[in-house]
């Protein structure tokens, strides 16, 4: 029975200019499997309620929540998470949930990772999973990550070096100097030269606001994966 | 008793009239659905009311727009807890349309395109208190919030308010709509907080 | 831009039925009552209305399930599913 646990804020971590990692301690909590969400209820002082989900960032440690919150400019939840939250704050959390779009490090054969935005962030705690992993078992992981900018992208550095992983980040607004592909929305074309090919039997885990989603399965969907090996988790948004 | 998160508020204006207990003013309006935003032009628009004998009584666009039209304004009140004040409507009152409509009935079901239903009792649509409404704050009323004709019946909570109108159907008994079957409450007074059965 | 709240996807329905069932519902496999399809309800495609989450078919769009998460106790309405499967292993929950 997963019931509402009070969390306490324990520490905060700019991530980008508008998105922070805030980690909590939260007993009670335990057996969160990479990819699974949590949702936090928050409570005005009049009583006034808002629920809203967070993917785990980093699984492993028990009685830790650890998430990655963009912001939603003009949102009711992320801005106040983003900017006001401070170590000492208590929110309540349910979770760990969902089995359905998960990684777990007994899973076989090759991952492909596809993210837009924040959407990264339950894609990243699979490829830290991965990671963990000491066996020759776990297949490789690929991720294709869109972002806007250089600026935008989560956890670079780390996910430039995480064992079994290979990371190409796909600017849609301005792309880096040293970069040869023009910035713009992902492509067929994107899908085809830096994701598995479809015969390689990759499982697909893609995430990010709706629409993002929406249009990359159907492009990975053309370019001849598997419907029934694509799993996705959406956002919300526009 | 609910933990209270230090420097959470919501953005939420406070109020200077009375607002329905447990509500809270906002200056948006939240849009909110259960589906895909049904894709109905007003052109090819059309509702029917049916009585409980199975008589049909039918508008199109241009016959809504035939009958005599008034200005609304009104506060709203979602059960999700959100209120807002002086929300301006245009539209026909429901009397409009059941001049000639003869019924025995009591109870209305309104229906929607995309398949929403909500139940109100017939009184409650007639005697000035509901319209049909075609436009809000002056423009025609967006896909989002119904359009292009919504129910207006801002004295109950607004899941009452059918969006996307495509007709009305009235029974000698109430049956229940879509959240009233999981639910909520039949009648869904905001004054007397009448959320949940 | 005003727009629609966009649907999200079936696996956001573990929060509103945590606790429902032994299950992680998001795993178990349901059979849509309009079209026949057959899909893991973490498939589905799921409006998060505040007054309760509206999971749809992935094929043809009919109402599935509704959570509403009463202050009295969860209730789900189930009448657009014609079966639901538990997996062999029951995932997380
Ligand atoms: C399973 C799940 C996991 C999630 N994990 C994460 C996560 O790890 N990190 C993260 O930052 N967010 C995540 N989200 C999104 C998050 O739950 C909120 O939707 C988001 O933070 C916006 O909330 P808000 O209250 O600030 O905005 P709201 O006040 O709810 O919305 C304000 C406006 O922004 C739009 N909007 C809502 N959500 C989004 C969105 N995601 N993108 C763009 N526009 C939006 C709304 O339609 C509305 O117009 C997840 C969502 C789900 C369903
Ligand atoms: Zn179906």
């Amino acid at each position: 029975m997963t019931a509402w646990h009070t969390g306490q804020v324990v520490h905060t971590e700019p991530l980008t200019a508008s998105a922070r990692v805030l980690t909590l301690a939260v007993p009670g909590f335990s057996g969160a499997v990479a990819g699974q969400h949590v949702d936090l209820r928050l409570t005005a002082p009049d009583g006034y309620q808002a629920v809203r989900s967070y993917s785990l960032a980093r699984v492993g440690a028990d009685e830790v929540v650890e998430i990655a919150v963009d912001e939603v400019p003009d949102g009711e939840v992320s801005p106040y998470l983003v900017h006001e939250a401070r170590p000492g704050d208590l929110m309540e959390v349910r979770g760990p949930l969902g089995g359905y779009f998960v990684w777990r490090p007994g899973d076989a054969g090759p991952v492909q990772l596809v993210a837009g935005g924040s959407g990264i962030v339950p894609l990243a705690a699979m490829a830290r999973a991965r990671a963990t992993v000491t066996t020759h078992g776990a297949g490789l992981f690929r991720l294709l990550a869109s972002v806007r900018t250089h600026a935008d992208a989560f956890f670079p550095d780390e996910l430039g070096q995480t064992e079994g992983l290979t990371t190409t980040w796909l600017y849609s607004r301005q792309a880096p100097a040293a970069s040869s592909r023009p910035p713009g929305r992902l492509t067929r074309y994107d899908v085809e030269t830096y994701a598995f090919a479809p015969d390689a039997g990759a499982h697909v885990y893609v995430c990010g606001p709706t629409g993002f989603v929406e249009t990359a399965a159907a492009l990975l969907v053309d370019a001849g994966h598997d419907v029934a090996r694509i799993r996705t988790e959406r956002f919300g948004g526009g | 008793m609910a933990v209270v998160t230090r420097g959470f508020g919501g953005r939420r204006p406070a109020s200077e009239r009375p607002v329905p207990p447990g509500q809270y003013l906002t200056d948006d309006f939240p849009v909110l659905s259960t589906g895909p935003t049904p894709n109905v032009d007003a052109p090819t628009w059309e509702m029917t009311i049916r009585t409980e004998a199975g008589v049909e009584h039918g508008w199109d666009w241009a016959g809504l727009q035939a009958l005599p039209a008034e200005d609304v304004t009104v506060d709203i009140h979602c059960v999700t807890r959100w209120s807002k004040q002086d929300t301006h409507w245009r539209g026909v009152p429901v009397d409009a349309l059941f001049t000639e409509v003869e019924t025995a009935a009591e109870f209305a079901v309104a229906h929607s395109f995309g398949g929403y239903t909500t139940n109100v009792p017939l009184d409650d649509l007639l005697d000035g208190r509901a319209w049909v409404v075609s436009e809000y704050e002056g423009e025609p009323l967006a896909p989002l919030h119904g359009g292009p004709v919504r129910l207006l019946v801002p004295h109950l909570y607004l899941w009452k308010s059918a969006k996307w109108l495509r007709g009305l159907t009235l029974h000698l008994d109430d049956e229940p709509g879509f959240w009233e079957q999981h639910g909520y409450h039949p009648y869904g007074d905001p004054w007397s907080e009448q959320r949940y059965a | 831009m005003e727009h629609a709240p966009a649907p999200l996807d079936g696996n956001c329905l573990a929060g509103p039925l945590a606790g429902f069932f032994t299950a992680d519902v998001t795993v178990v496999t349901g059979c849509c009552r309009h079209c026949g399809d057959v899909a893991m309800m973490g498939a589905s495609v799921v409006y998060r209305h505040p007054m309760g989450a509206v999971a749809r078919c992935r094929a043809c769009t009919a109402v599935l399930l509704v959570v509403v998460e009463h202050p009295d106790g969860t209730r789900v309405g189930m009448a657009g599913l014609a079966w639901w499967r538990l997996p062999v292993e029951s995932g997380p929950g």
